[in-house]
């Protein structure tokens, strides 16, 4: 049953990393680039979960963590650059 | 050991003056002078055993491979110049302690001396010719130190900077001849190749070796055509001319003449190169010196012809010759530098050296007077001086030489007479136009005698000059006979050291050159108006011009290869590599491989076409830098995934972190640039990057394609075996890093901690001149939102920090045996900071962090060095991990490994140089932006202001407005 579960989760994420390649590529403005690179890397922490099930082991959930920990901050320095310029002030 | 020690003095005691300068000029100048005191002492001491005909050597090995062997030797010949060097640099020590001026670093210059003086005892004892070759080109370098000493002067700098590129090329060119001339005599030791000169010169090598070794000594001696750097070498202070050109720097290249000698001289191609050179430049020296109006200028020509002659003698080839040669060694050096430190006595104390604001010096300075008639009379070659009788060896020899080889064939006789009345002419006008004639009233100063420490050294050896002339047996009888006697290496010729040698030919050539010498300096006035009516070319113009011409031709050279542009470099390169590649697989066999095709995944292709989406969308779209480097985030995350996939975590997890630092350091980089990329390549270039580029592409895939479906023998297996094994660990990723290659990452972390202060060195040197005005005036380009520590990122971040650190914390202790390790991190613990730096600002988050990134960058390092190190208190070599189990209450058993302690010093280096790193990128951001350094750590503190902000809390935004 989770093997069929996590078929469907792969596909829908796919369709959904695509959808965030369209956004990346369509724009308009550099706010929905930079959230569809968020997105991204949300989708990926997804995928890196569903392939540790997949695979029965833990060893890259920690990649999760770090991706959910850290990959925000580009997208932060991202934002901090449109709105302020300098990053840090 | 006491040969070895006489070479080192000099070098090790050069510290001494420029420390004792800090007790003083005079404790400068004593402790300069105990130094070459107790070198010439040592060398004293052997006297005995060298004048019994004992050769002493010194050996010890250095780079046995290449032939080269700290090997000294000390003979006659060496005895006489080492002793030359250190006795006439003891005067000189003294001379300069009170020619030099308050305002010259004596330290500087005692320093300077001493080691041009080990250099200069260096050259003269080695036996091993690679050894003598590196004394050689100390000499240069040092000498280039001594002669641009004021370098607050154009002249001293040019002058230094011609010696240097004049004796330099000549060192260039005596290592080839060196090197061929060890190939042919089978040994690179001077005592061997001086006995085997029969094999030299039937060697077909013998003709090139001997023009290179010519070329490296005509060089250093100033022969015509080289002669011309020795003149402008005169801008230095005047010691330094007394000591490099009297008995030092110029006499190298004649030293090695007599040095191989023995084993180079007696052919017709010694005697016709040598001997014309030496002739020539006798001459044309001499006439030169007669028209010099500086004293120095004066002296410096006449350098250059006394040392013409004594090239002419060893040019001869016969015994006699050659004896004359070494003798006149030694008379030049002691009348020469008397005259030089003369020169400068008047410059010191009449204000000038030039010959027309001179004379009548006579009546003022009787003391330096005296000591100047005496010296020049012996460089005119009068009786009863010494230089008298090493001129009439000088003439006797040039007398019995046959330059066609007639019966009958006076030429060189001739010209060598000719010489002789030149020499005596500027010599007589030494006296005459300096020191004799009327009283002036014009003298830049009033000219009087000069201090006691300043006429004793001259003193000395005019004295040598006197007792030499009338008691030459006595005096250096012995010394000429050993040294000449290890030049010639047979039996001594008939010779006979005394003023009256009857009725002899050179007799008359002597008497004809005086008188001729006088009539022609009672003609000066109408000698210069003859003079004049000839082109004469400007030494110092032509070399000017060609050195003008090769640097502009290199930087033709050079900017065809190097103009700066990134884009011609990488196709150079990716070109180089294409045409490597495409001869690899011509040359190899190009099958595909057997190995089977695995089956795709649907979400492998998903990731394949972000990647190539990504990739192609950066190829269109790569002017719009912001853009693009959104675009590079994408791919960074399908790396990323990739390693994943492909079972790399640890890689995973570094890509993901450098990922971020990357994004960081570039927006803030970025933050100074133009946003777009201007169009600047025309078409054929884009069209040749296009092609390389789609070249390349195939290329690197070929090249995959093949790798991945054949099964290629690596390392790896060792790796996998060994370390659980060898290191301890189970993450055999850590064990590589810190283990396997832990030199390699030691070396690594020092180049990163270098790296981050190369970019603090940069960017203060931007902060100043023309860029820092540029940024201090620099505008902001787009608009500013007001919001600048928001609130939910400062709560988010503080938040983050606490889960980060522990992360970090988790990352490195189990990188040993799991994924991780202090690279990972570092570089978790840096990002970790960098949020609180982005979130409130970095005057706010430096202030609290406390932390100097300059020393953990150090510390790392010093942490990981020292556990290297650690291993050798245990016998082990550098950095040999060590690891054990320890049980402790409560915790349980847990694995101890020296690794981890390495493994922290990687930690702080990475932590401290992209701290570092982007802190001085962000210093330039605040300095450009003229924003007031918020005080808070947030725009709208609630916890300050329960019931909403008071207006004058958001100060930003006025600058908003901007």
């Amino acid at each position: 049953m989770i093997f069929y579960a996590l078929v469907f989760a792969f596909a829908a994420i796919g369709a959904g990393l695509m959808c965030n390649l369209w956004r990346l590529l369509q724009g308009p403005s550099i706010a929905d680039r930079i959230l569809a690179l968020d997105t991204m890397v949300i989708n990926s922490i997804a995928l890196i979960i569903l392939y540790g099930v997949l695979q029965g082991r833990t060893v890259l959930f920690e990649a999760a963590i770090l991706f959910a920990m850290v990959g925000f901050i580009s997208t932060v320095a991202y934002c901090k650059f449109v709105l302020r310029g300098d990053i840090i002030e | 050991m006491q040969l070895a020690l006489i070479v080192l003095l000099p070098f090790i005691g050069a510290v001494l003056p420029a420390l004792m300068i800090r007790a003083g000029r005079n404790a400068c100048a004593i402790a300069t002078f105990t130094v070459t005191a107790t070198a010439l002492l040592i060398l004293l001491v052997q006297a005995p055993r060298v004048f019994a005909g004992e050769v002493l050597h010194f050996r010890a090995e250095w780079l046995p491979s290449l032939g080269l062997d700290v090997n000294f030797f000390l003979d006659g010949y060496g005895f006489l110049f080492a002793g030359l060097i250190l006795f006439i640099g003891l005067l000189i020590i003294t001379y300069a302690r009170f020619y030099l001026a308050k305002e010259d670093p004596m330290g500087r210059f005692m320093a300077f001396l001493l080691l041009f003086q080990g250099a200069m005892v260096g050259i003269v004892l080695s036996d091993n010719i690679l050894l003598l070759l590196i004394f050689w080109e100390l000499t240069s370098l040092t000498s280039f130190l001594l002669i641009g000493y004021w370098s607050h002067l154009p002249e001293g700098r040019q002058g230094a900077r011609m010696a240097l590129i004049v004796t330099g090329s000549g060192g260039l060119s005596l290592i080839g001849g060196m090197l061929l001339l060890g190939h042919i005599a089978g040994s690179y030791d001077i005592s061997v190749i001086i006995t085997r000169g029969d094999v030299i010169q039937a060697s077909p090598y013998y003709i090139p070796a001997l023009l290179l070794i010519l070329g490296g000594c005509f060089t250093k001696s100033a022969q015509f055509p080289f002669h011309f750097w020795l003149p402008h070498a005169m801008a230095a202070p005047t010691p330094v001319s007394a000591y490099l050109h009297s008995a030092t720097m110029v006499k190298a290249g004649i030293f090695l003449l007599g040095r191989l000698w023995p084993a180079l001289s007696g052919t017709d191609a010694w005697f016709y190169i040598v001997a014309t050179t030496g002739l020539a430049t006798m001459v044309i020296g001499a006439w030169i010196a007669l028209f010099k109006d500086d004293l120095k200028g004066l002296l410096a020509h006449s350098t250059v012809s006394h040392l013409g002659l004594v090239t002419f003698l060893f040019g001869i080839g016969t015994p006699f010759a050659a004896l004359a040669g070494v003798f006149h060694i030694i008379n030049h050096a002691t009348f020469k530098a008397a005259l030089f430190m003369n020169a400068g006595i008047i410059d010191h104390e009449a204000g000038t050296r030039d010959i027309k604001r001179l004379g009548g010096l006579v009546h003022l300075m009787p003391i330096a007077a005296t000591m100047a008639v005496i010296a020049a009379l012996s460089m005119a070659g009068i009786p009863p001086f010494n230089g008298f009788m090493s001129k009439e060896f000088m003439l006797e020899a040039a007398g019995h030489t046959a330059w066609f080889g007639l019966a009958f064939d006076p030429t060189v006789a001739i010209i060598a007479t000719i010489g002789a009345t030149f020499s005596v002419a500027y010599s007589l006008r030494y006296i005459i136009h300096v020191y004799l004639g009327p009283k002036r009233d014009d003298y830049p100063h009033q000219p009087h005698d000069p201090p006691f420490g300043m006429w004793a050294p001259p003193a000395l050896l005019v004295v040598l000059v006197v007792l030499i002339g009338l008691f030459p047996n006595t005096i250096v009888g012995p010394l000429l006979a050993t040294s000449a006697g290890a030049v010639i290496g047979a039996d001594l010729p008939y010779y006979s050291l005394s003023l009256w040698h009857g009725l002899t030919p050179a007799l008359f050539m002597s008497i004809f050159a005086v008188g001729a010498g006088y009539f022609l300096l009672t003609r000066h006035s109408r000698a210069v108006t003859f003079r004049e009516r000839f082109y004469r070319p400007e030494a110092k113009e032509i070399f000017d011009n060609a050195v003008a011409k090769i640097v502009g031709w290199s930087r033709t050279g050079t900017w065809a290869l190097q103009n700066g542009s990134l884009q011609r470099y990488l196709a150079a390169m990716t070109g180089m590599a294409l045409i490597g590649g495409y001869g690899a697989y011509l040359g190899a066999s190009s099958a595909p491989g057997s190995n089977p095709m695995l089956p795709v995944p649907a979400l492998a292709v998903v990731g394949w076409l972000l990647l190539v989406g990504a990739c192609a969308a950066v190829v269109i779209l790569h002017r719009e830098r912001l853009f693009t480097l959104v675009l590079v985030g994408v791919i960074g995350v399908i790396v990323s995934l990739g390693f994943l996939y492909l079972s790399a975590p640890d890689l995973a997890l570094t890509q993901i972190s450098v990922e971020v630092v990357t994004v960081i350091l570039l927006l803030l980089a970025l933050n100074f640039l133009p946003k777009k990329t201007p169009i600047e390549s025309p078409m054929p270039i884009k069209a040749r990057d296009g092609v390389l580029a789609v070249l390349a592409g195939i290329g690197i895939t070929g090249a995959v394609y093949a790798m991945l479906r054949r099964d290629v023998d690596s390392i790896s297996a060792f790796h996998l075996a060994n370390a659980y094994g060898g290191g301890g660990g189970t993450n055999v990723v850590n064990i590589i890093l810190v283990d396997f290659r832990g030199i390699d990452t030691y070396g690594e972390i020092i180049v990163l901690g270098i790296a981050a202060l190369c970019i603090v060195a940069l960017l203060d040197t931007a902060m100043q001149g023309a860029s820092g005005r540029r940024i201090a005036n620099w505008q902001v380009d787009m608009r500013r939102s007001a919001d600048r520590h928001p609130l939910l990122l400062v709560v988010g971040t503080r938040v983050m920090l606490a889960f980060a650190l522990v992360v970090g914390a988790y990352i490195f202790l189990r990188g040993h045996n799991d994924p991780g390790g202090g690279f990972i991190a570092g570089l978790v613990v840096a990002i970790a900071l960098i949020m609180q730096y982005m979130a409130s600002g970095f005057a706010w988050a430096q202030r609290r962090a406390g932390l100097d990134y300059h020393s953990v960058i150090g510390w790392g390092v010093l942490v990981a060095g020292l556990t290297g190190v650690a291993s050798w208190l245990f016998d082990y070599p550098f950095l040999t991990s060590w690891f054990d189990y320890i049980t402790l209450p409560i915790v349980g058993t847990f694995e101890v490994a020296s690794a981890i302690a390495f493994d922290l010093g990687v930690f702080l280096c990475v932590v401290g140089s992209v701290m570092l790193a982007l802190s001085r990128l962000s210093r330039v951001g605040r300095i450009a932006e003229h924003l007031d350094v918020a005080e808070g750590p947030m725009d709208v503190d609630p916890s300050l202001h329960p019931n909403g902000p008071p207006s004058e809390t958001r100060p930003t935004s006025s600058v908003a407005a901007q």
